[in-house]
């Protein structure tokens, strides 16, 4: 019991002083995750807005497939970005196994459907009331996807949170193809894993007040600027 | 800035105003909607056509709003045919049909930007836009309220927002759906007063609404509909004056009509 009390003290002691290495891992587990969720953004909300406007043959399994990728196992994804990646795979001459790199690549693909899939929800929602307005004024699928993507935006933001939160907190792709090389690919919750392993409780503790203090923090923004919104009436 | 200004540079975006984007006369022929067998429409035939305001009237579940958006394109009939202009409907006429909703909609943006996006609609240049649409909210008597967010304003706003956002896309034909039923008087007479001074313009205008005194005070020409059907058609004056159909005579009267 000691032994954890002492632990949390220098954790609190490693997050007061911003200790160098703490935060060398915290700003990059942010480097990546805002990398993965800004990549995951740049598709999956025109793919969400795309698939909530447009009617095709397929749409249908396209939708349900989506909403079922948002469960994807992130060692499983791993394992995929690892043989993609490594030297064997198709993408092995880019040298990006072990990278940053590699590590947004599978945190993006892990966020990507999550994104899409409460995209394509909200833009549906609110294509509804908007849909008759939008083809008085003669306005073109693309056009009504542009339209819905900003009318939106507030709503959407709650999307990219969630694919953030998944892509942060995330530990089995990122272990496999970030491998864990300290002052690499060290991220958060790998170092979490490690640390604990070799019973250094105090920086996986550090660590995890870090972590979840982002997530809170990342809520909280949000939260705030929806509520802001919703007073002007744009949410 | 005049309504002539609406730029012929449209930068690429077919202009709305060229004659072979004309939707006038607006017919649908031989018209039928159906729903859990029940005729919502049975074959109507209606030519919109010339100036001038014509009502159509009717009790609830007439079919009169369902008409107006066949006439709109919005809704697509299960038999019969629409024409604009004795041509298809097509998404780039869309604009030339104005189109006020009983329940406007409002984009989540300021007043002024819901007005600029039907400009921009229409291809408008960006940069003629803001001026354009301010005389258009002078008209509403909201340029005051340019910067309010547009679903702050009160129904009675909402409503004279969304006719002058119908006619910044300067309309050959608009529709409007009931645009005062949820209005107090005021707000009632602003509406019924831009209305007039659209029909002042030349713009040929079509209202559903089943307020007798709103039909009397506005109609050129009234069409009355009963259980999906126009049972008449008539001069404003004569129609009421003179109803020919037991059903509108009891409507006027008013009677309860089934």
């Amino acid at each position: 019991m000691q032994e954890l009390g002492a632990a949390f003290a220098e954790a609190f002691r490693l997050v007061a002083t911003l200790d160098p290495n703490l935060r060398e891992i915290v700003a990059l587990s942010l480097q990546i995750s805002l990398a993965a969720v800004g990549l995951a953004a740049l598709i999956g909300l025109p793919l969400g807005a795309g698939l909530a406007v447009m009617r095709f043959p397929g749409r249908g399994v396209l939708v349900v497939t989506l909403n079922a990728l948002m469960g994807l196992p992130p060692v499983v994804v791993g394992l995929l970005v690892y043989l993609l990646l490594s030297r064997a795979g198709p993408l092995g001459h880019l040298g990006l196994l072990y990278t940053p790199t590699a590590m947004v690549i599978a945190q993006a693909i892990l966020v990507t459907p999550i994104v899409a899939a409460l995209t394509r929800q909200t833009v549906e929602d609110m294509k509804e009331e908007y849909l008759d307005q939008l083809r008085v004024f003669g306005i073109t699928p693309l056009g009504m996807v542009k339209t819905l993507l900003w009318d939106a935006r507030y709503s959407l933001l709650t999307a990219l949170l969630a694919g953030f939160g998944r892509a942060v907190a995330e530990v089995g792709a990122v272990i496999i193809v970030g491998g864990n090389i300290n002052h690499v690919t060290r991220v958060m919750t790998t170092t979490i894993a490690l640390e604990t392993s070799k019973g250094n409780l105090s920086l996986a503790l550090g660590l995890g007040v870090v972590l979840v203090t982002i997530t809170i923090a990342a809520n909280a923004a949000v939260m705030a600027l929806r509520v802001s919104a919703r007073r002007l009436a744009y949410a | 800035m005049p309504d002539t200004a609406l730029c012929r540079d449209t930068g690429g975006v077919v202009d709305q105003r060229r004659p072979d984007h004309a939707v006038l006369p607006i017919e649908c022929r031989r018209v039928v909607v159906g729903r859990s067998g029940r005729r919502l429409l049975d074959g109507v035939d209606v030519s919109i056509d010339g100036t001038g305001l014509t009502v159509i009237l009717g009790p609830n579940g007439a079919g009169k709003t369902l008409l107006l958006r066949v006439l709109a394109n919005l809704f697509a009939p299960d038999s019969g045919e629409v024409r604009w202009a004795h041509l298809r409907p097509d998404r780039v006429r869309a604009p030339k049909i104005g189109f006020v909703f009983q329940k406007p909609m409002m984009l989540r943006r300021s007043v002024i930007a819901n007005v600029i996006y039907a400009l921009a609609a229409i291809g408008m240049p960006r940069h003629e836009c803001p001026s354009r649409a301010h005389e258009i909210l002078g008209l509403a008597s909201l340029d005051h309220l340019a910067g309010t967010p547009a679903r702050l304003l009160s129904g009675g706003e909402q409503q004279r927002l969304a006719l002058a956002r119908a006619l910044a896309t300067e309309p050959e034909v608009l529709l409007l759906d009931e645009p005062a039923s949820s209005l107090d008087p005021a707000a009632t007479l602003a509406i019924e007063k831009m209305i007039t001074t659209v029909r002042g313009r030349g713009t040929r205008l079509v209202l559903v609404t089943h307020d007798i005194g709103q039909a009397r005070r506005l109609a050129d020409t009234v069409l009355f509909m009963h259980r999906g059907r126009i049972v008449e058609r008539a001069p404003s004056p004569d129609f009421f004056e003179n109803p020919a159909q037991a059903a509108a005579r009891a409507f006027i009267e008013g009677r309860i009509v089934l």
